[in-house]
């Protein structure tokens, strides 16, 4: 008789946890209900509520990438209630899943564009689903390049793919840390991202830039792609906005006319102009 | 045009048993402790005379302050879910006035305009309203500035109006039908002359307003009126239309539940990021957010207001804040 509770969510087991920096951690998640499992899909871009049971529900990202079947991976930061809940889990214990919500990263219409990731420190997660999408589908896109940097290279996220990336002839990747945060042996640049990718000048021509950081990173470095030539069609970020129901009705990420968990959280910079500044 | 009828005091009371009978309950303004607020009542000589309205909302029959989604069990490795079901009992609301029965309306649109809330919907469902139209006002009431009126009909499935001897009573939807069919003999044909309605004064334009609020976005006026707000999120509470939620865990070890409350946007908390960052950090910005989700966001998403004038806030709100009178200012000619 009654409809479904749009508020329930599904249960996932821990498959595998990979600690990636300090207080930054990795858990590979399997649906426990096989029907679930094969009704799910999502694209890049989209995020979920992960539950700790006991603490509550968080927002974060589909940090893997849709081509890779069979399991979902987010990359969180334990900075309260619920990401310490999560961080005392171990392999083989139960969280809860709610999604997918939200927009997408439209990267069908970016066929032959050449695509540049900009992002900074735990801002790579909603990144690499979209950067790992377009390398499994590589023939599709023109150049990818990838600048990615952190306070320090202990903060650095996903160490092994950075070597990977590092070592494909078909991905130019820019490693930079923040001054002071280098370490002896470092190969590396040394600077925050924004004089980075001043420095490097990336051509707009045929380019699709994607930016994701801390709001000063996104603040500055977008009038530096205005420059070098980028059209605001052509920038796209995600929002962040704090969630609690993820399905457009708590208002809380509620900023103009959008709801970041129903329009966004991909927004090209085109778009951002059109709402105010309340992110 | 809806079905017109007659009801007597005694034919009203009468109709109340036939509701009862039917195994609803009926929610109606009372007195009590010199506060005039909903509660049971079984006969109509309970309910509240002479009330221009209740201080809170009417929204808590539908959306409750607080309420389970799920709840849930947990051992090692394992946790076992629990679906919550809504315990919505059959209800007559009786007496609320137009502009809080034009408020489910807005409830309604940010609940189901996308995917369906089932704790909305099933007591939704549950619950028929008999408005009564407003023969009294007040100084926070605004209803005709945003296109209600004391004698709407909107939101009610039978609107009754003061008459002599009773009450003309206009039966308006399904609901209100199937009401009248308990007892279709106490709806007698439409003969006396309705009491004269309150009259409510527009102070404002809403339509005007909404298409002037893009360009007051930056304006000092949201600060300067913020100046005294307390945040205290009062005026979110008593709202009929306001519906911003929040989603909390109460847990031990071994088992847990999940709620809904009721939050509001006045609060510094809302939109606190856990890293500290806030997107409305100033108080400012949090009222301003009320206004522009009232007078701009709804028209533009919903096609409706999300304000039914009913003046609540500004009768609850500790530091005088009138939302009226704020509006207006926002309306008054720019100074150069």
């Amino acid at each position: 008789m009654s409809e479904q509770n749009i508020y329930l969510p599904h249960l996932m087991r821990i498959a595998a946890i990979t600690d990636e920096a300090p207080g930054v951690r990795t858990f590979r998640l399997e649906f426990v209900d096989e029907a679930a499992a094969q009704a799910f899909a999502f694209r890049t871009g989209q995020f979920g509520l992960y539950s700790a049971f006991g603490e509550g529900e968080s927002t974060f990202c589909i940090a893997s990438s849709p081509t890779r079947k069979g399991y979902i991976e987010c990359t969180f930061r334990e900075v309260g209630r619920v990401t310490a809940g999560l961080a005392d889990k171990e392999v083989g214990d139960i969280v809860g899943f709610r999604g997918p919500y939200g927009n997408i990263f439209p990267i069908e219409d970016w066929r032959g564009r050449n695509l540049l990731f900009i992002t900074g420190g735990i801002a790579l997660p909603p990144l690499r689903s979209v950067i790992w999408n377009c390398l499994d589908l590589r023939d599709q896109f023109g150049d990818i390049t990838i600048v990615y940097g952190a306070r320090t290279v202990n903060d650095l996220v996903y160490k092994a793919e950075l070597k990977e990336w590092q070592e494909r002839p078909d991905v130019n990747l820019v490693l930079t840390v923040d001054p002071g945060g280098e370490t002896p042996d470092w190969t590396g640049k040394v600077g925050f991202v924004p004089p980075v990718v001043e420095q490097l000048a990336p051509s707009p021509d045929n380019t699709i830039a994607l930016v994701c950081g801390p709001p000063i990173m996104i603040k500055l470095t977008m009038p530096i792609l205005r420059k070098l030539g980028f059209a605001p069609e052509s920038i796209y970020t995600t929002l962040e906005n704090r969630m609690k129901c993820g399905v457009g009705k708590c208002g809380r990420c509620s900023t103009g006319r959008s709801y970041v968990c129903k329009d966004g959280p991909v927004y090209t910079l085109a778009e951002l102009g059109q709402l105010p500044a309340e992110y | 045009m809806a079905d017109q009828f007659q009801l007597s005091s005694a034919s009203l009371d009468a109709l109340f048993t036939a509701l009862q009978g039917d195994g609803r309950r009926i929610l109606a303004p009372t007195d009590r402790d010199g506060r005039t607020e909903l509660n049971p009542v079984q006969t109509l000589g309970q309910v509240a005379r002479d009330y221009v309205q209740t201080a809170l909302s009417a929204k808590e029959t539908v959306f409750p302050k607080v309420e389970q989604l799920l709840s849930y069990s947990m051992a090692p490795g394992q946790v076992e879910l629990v679906d919550a079901e809504p315990r919505a009992l059959p209800t007559v609301l009786f007496g609320i006035r137009p502009c809080e029965a034009g408020g489910f309306a807005a409830l309604d649109a940010v609940f189901n305009w996308d995917t369906r809330d089932r704790f909305f919907n099933a007591r939704m469902e549950q619950l028929a309203i008999i408005g009564v139209a407003c023969t009294r006002k007040d100084d926070a009431c605004f209803c005709t500035s945003v296109g209600g009126g004391p004698g709407s009909t909107r939101g009610s499935d039978i609107l009754l109006t003061p008459a002599a001897g009773g009450f003309l009573a206009q039966v308006l939807t399904d609901k209100g039908r199937a009401i009248q069919a308990l007892a279709p003999e106490l709806f007698a044909p439409a003969a006396g002359l309705a009491a004269p309605l309150a009259e409510v004064p527009a102070a404002f334009d809403h339509a005007a307003l909404t298409a002037r609020l893009p360009e007051l976005f930056d304006s000092p006026i949201w600060d300067d009126q913020a100046l005294r707000c307390l945040g205290c999120g009062a005026c979110a509470f008593v709202c009929p239309a306001c519906v911003c939620f929040d989603i909390q865990e109460e847990a031990d070890k071994k088992a847990g539940r999940r709620l809904r409350a009721w939050d509001s946007c006045g609060f510094a908390m809302f939109t606190l990021h856990a890293s500290g960052h806030n997107p409305r950090p100033a108080q400012g910005a949090r009222w301003r957010q009320r206004v522009y989700h009232k007078f701009a966001t709804y028209p533009d998403r919903y096609g409706m207001l999300g304000c039914v004038g009913c003046g609540k806030c500004t009768r609850a709100c500790p530091v005088d804040m009138n939302l009226q009178e704020h509006l207006t200012q926002a309306m008054a000619p720019v100074e150069s």
